[in-house]
């Protein structure tokens, strides 16, 4: 927002004595209002807005349950079966949250894989880019003690297999894990405690998503052709047009998430976490959310300890690195014929991860766990280096305002569907 | 005054930072929850498992059968991922009583008695195999199952919590 100096101007006399006291009208205007957005901009950049809103969806079901849910090892998941009995909507709350939950990480996803393709993550955008892995790590350990609350037999179990990551740790591996459990093993003071960052957590996301708005206001949006914004010609203002365009988003992404909500409430959790947790026993199939099950794929799929621990920890640390470790000068894989061949075979070895993930690990499983955890290491450590200094580019547009002109005939009409077909990503 | 200041600060700081991380350690009632359990024998038949629970930690009490116990002696110690011999895993002369904790010692998930391969135990998490000593045999869990501290307090009852006193036995439960 800095170099965009505000053309925010009070009107009233009241604007004017607020707005030379605390200038928040002129931040406001100047990121919301008047911010310059690249015209071709996609439906894939309205997935920022949707996340915010499952973030303020999800604080906002999440305070309600916490208005009626104890966490007390021997009543949590009494309280939880209260909440979907007994409480006026009740129900909702939690298949509100319980869903959320998961509409949040299909956003991210998307949100991810969008970067991923556009080159969102180069330069200038490497802060942005590292302040969105900072939310992404956030939102893990979030929905991960979230689902612990329950207390039923996968919160248990997922807790007990999750904590004891840290028991891979050398030499202070078993201290770390019992500072986690506040026991010698997972116990009402882990309870307690996981609800207690459970509700802490996703306001310190919240903060880290000023910082990313923030970063992504100094350095501008990427788009569609990766060319930045040279005229104004190449801009619309925000308001109305990425406005509505992210009102109209968030709708019907909440139409989507209401389907799960009232059709399917139950398909994405498990049947074993309506029984309650037996310390005694572990579930015969245990397995994660759908939305960690690639990361539990890399886990399982290193026959060591630490190996394992450490494969899944790189794969997230790949992501931090990928400004990095990206040797091309050309953002958009629109106009890199190679990579973006490389780019949905990743895509898919993703997909296969995580159905691997929920697979018994056996037999014909293990391997293919390996071969396409070799894959994703590969994709980001050979592959995103080396093509970049073999590859020849398309010639890129020499303006925005060029490719939306060249396809549109001139009409100038604003953002929307029609940059759809050819981008994917 | 700059430097006594940041160092005083500096100071407070790091003194804080040990009651709040020491203040996530078990807490002495989750401590004095750990005093020794008596657990009788005399119901647990030849061939079964019984699970008892110590400090909040599941354990395993195996009634072991000849066939088991003969299976967890002539083992090639060289060919074991974590090499240890069934003798120095259970008491003098009760080689049929084998006590271990019940948690995998990859990830901690309880494995299923009498399966896999050994048919010591399995763990259904991500396919850890032990054998009737509770030995690793297979799988990504690192160690055997550990032994608790206990010791028999008659023939027909053991009191997990507390070692022998006696230092022929005490060598043996290393
Ligand atoms: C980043 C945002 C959040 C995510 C991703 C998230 C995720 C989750 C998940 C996955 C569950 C388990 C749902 C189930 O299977 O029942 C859960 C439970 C819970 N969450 Fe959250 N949560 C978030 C924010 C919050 C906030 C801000 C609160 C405020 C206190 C909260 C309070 C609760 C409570 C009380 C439960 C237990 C009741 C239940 O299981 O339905 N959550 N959360
Ligand atoms: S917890 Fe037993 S194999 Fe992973």
């Amino acid at each position: 927002m800095s170099q965009h100096a505000t053309t925010y101007v009070p009107k009233s006399a009241f604007a004017k004595w607020f707005e030379s006291r605390l200038p928040i009208a002129g931040l406001v205007h100047s990121s919301f209002v008047a911010f310059p957005v690249p015209r071709n901009l996609t439906y894939f950049w309205t997935f920022g807005a949707i996340l915010i809103f499952m973030l303020g969806e999800q604080i906002v079901s999440g305070v309600w349950l916490a208005m009626h849910y104890i966490p007390q090892a021997t009543m949590a998941f009494d309280s939880v079966e209260s909440i979907m009995r007994d409480v006026n909507y009740g129900w909702l709350l939690r298949y509100l949250h319980a869903n959320g939950a998961s509409m949040f990480f299909i956003a991210v996803y998307i949100h991810i894989f969008r970067g991923l393709y556009y080159g969102s993550y180069k330069a200038p955008r490497e802060i942005l880019w590292l302040l969105g892995v900072i939310i992404f790590l956030l939102m893990m350990a979030t929905a991960f003690m979230g689902y612990v609350l329950p207390w039923g037999q996968m919160s248990f179990w997922g807790a007990t297999v999750i904590t004891n990551l840290f028991s891979a740790i050398p030499l202070v591996g078993d201290t770390v894990v019992s500072l986690l459990w506040g026991g010698y093993s997972v116990g009402n003071p882990t309870l307690n405690r996981f609800f207690a960052l459970h509700y802490l957590l996703p306001f310190m996301i919240a903060g880290v998503v000023v910082l990313h708005v923030w970063a992504l206001h100094v350095v501008g949006q990427n788009n569609p052709t990766g060319v930045p914004i040279k005229s104004a010609q190449d801009s619309m203002p925000f308001t109305p047009y990425a406005t509505i365009k992210d009102v109209f988003a968030t709708i019907v992404f909440v139409m989507f998430f209401a389907w799960w909500v009232f059709f399917v409430p139950n398909y994405l959790g498990h049947a074993d976490n309506y029984v309650p947790a037996n310390p005694a026993v572990t579930p015969a199939h245990i397995v994660p959310e759908w939305y960690f099950l690639p990361f539990y794929a890399i886990l399982r799929a290193i026959p060591d300890k630490l190996g394992g621990v450490v494969a899944m920890v790189g794969a997230i640390v790949m992501l931090a690195l990928v400004p990095w470790l990206d040797t091309s000068r050309i953002r958009s894989s629109n106009y890199r014929p190679m990579y973006r061949q490389f780019f949905w075979v990743f895509c898919i070895v993703c997909v296969l991860l995580g159905w691997l993930g929920a697979k018994p690990p056996e037999g014909g499983y293990v391997i293919a766990s390996r071969v396409c955890t070799a894959w994703y290491f590969i994709h980001f450590l050979v592959i995103l280096p080396v093509i970049g200094l073999f590859e020849t580019p398309k010639p890129l547009p020499s303006s925005i305002i060029e490719t939306v002109l060249g396809r549109k005939g001139g009409s100038g009409i604003p953002i929307g569907a029609t940059a759809e077909p050819s981008t994917k990503g | 005054m700059m430097i006594a200041t940041g160092a005083a600060g500096a100071v407070g700081v790091a003194s804080l930072v040990w009651p709040f991380v020491s203040s996530m350690a078990p807490d002495a009632v989750t401590i004095a929850a750990g005093a020794p359990v008596d657990v009788d024998l005399g119901p647990i038949a030849e061939g079964a498992i019984v699970k008892v629970f110590w400090r909040g930690k599941l354990i395993f009490v195996r009634n072991r059968t000849k066939k088991e116990i003969e299976d967890a002696e002539t083992v090639n110690l060289a060919s074991l991922p974590d090499p240890q011999p069934d003798s120095a895993r259970v008491k003098q002369g009760k080689a049929n009583w084998l006590i271990v904790y019940g948690n995998c010692t990859h990830l901690g998930c309880v494995p299923l008695g009498h399966e896999g391969p050994y048919e010591g135990w399995f763990c259904p998490c991500h396919g850890s195999i032990y054998d009737t000593s509770g030995r690793v045999r297979g799988g990504p869990a690192p160690a055997n199952l550990p032994v608790p501290p206990y010791t028999f307090v008659s023939d027909a009852k053991i009191r997990i919590g507390e070692e022998t006193k006696t230092p022929a036995a005490k060598t043996e439960a290393t």
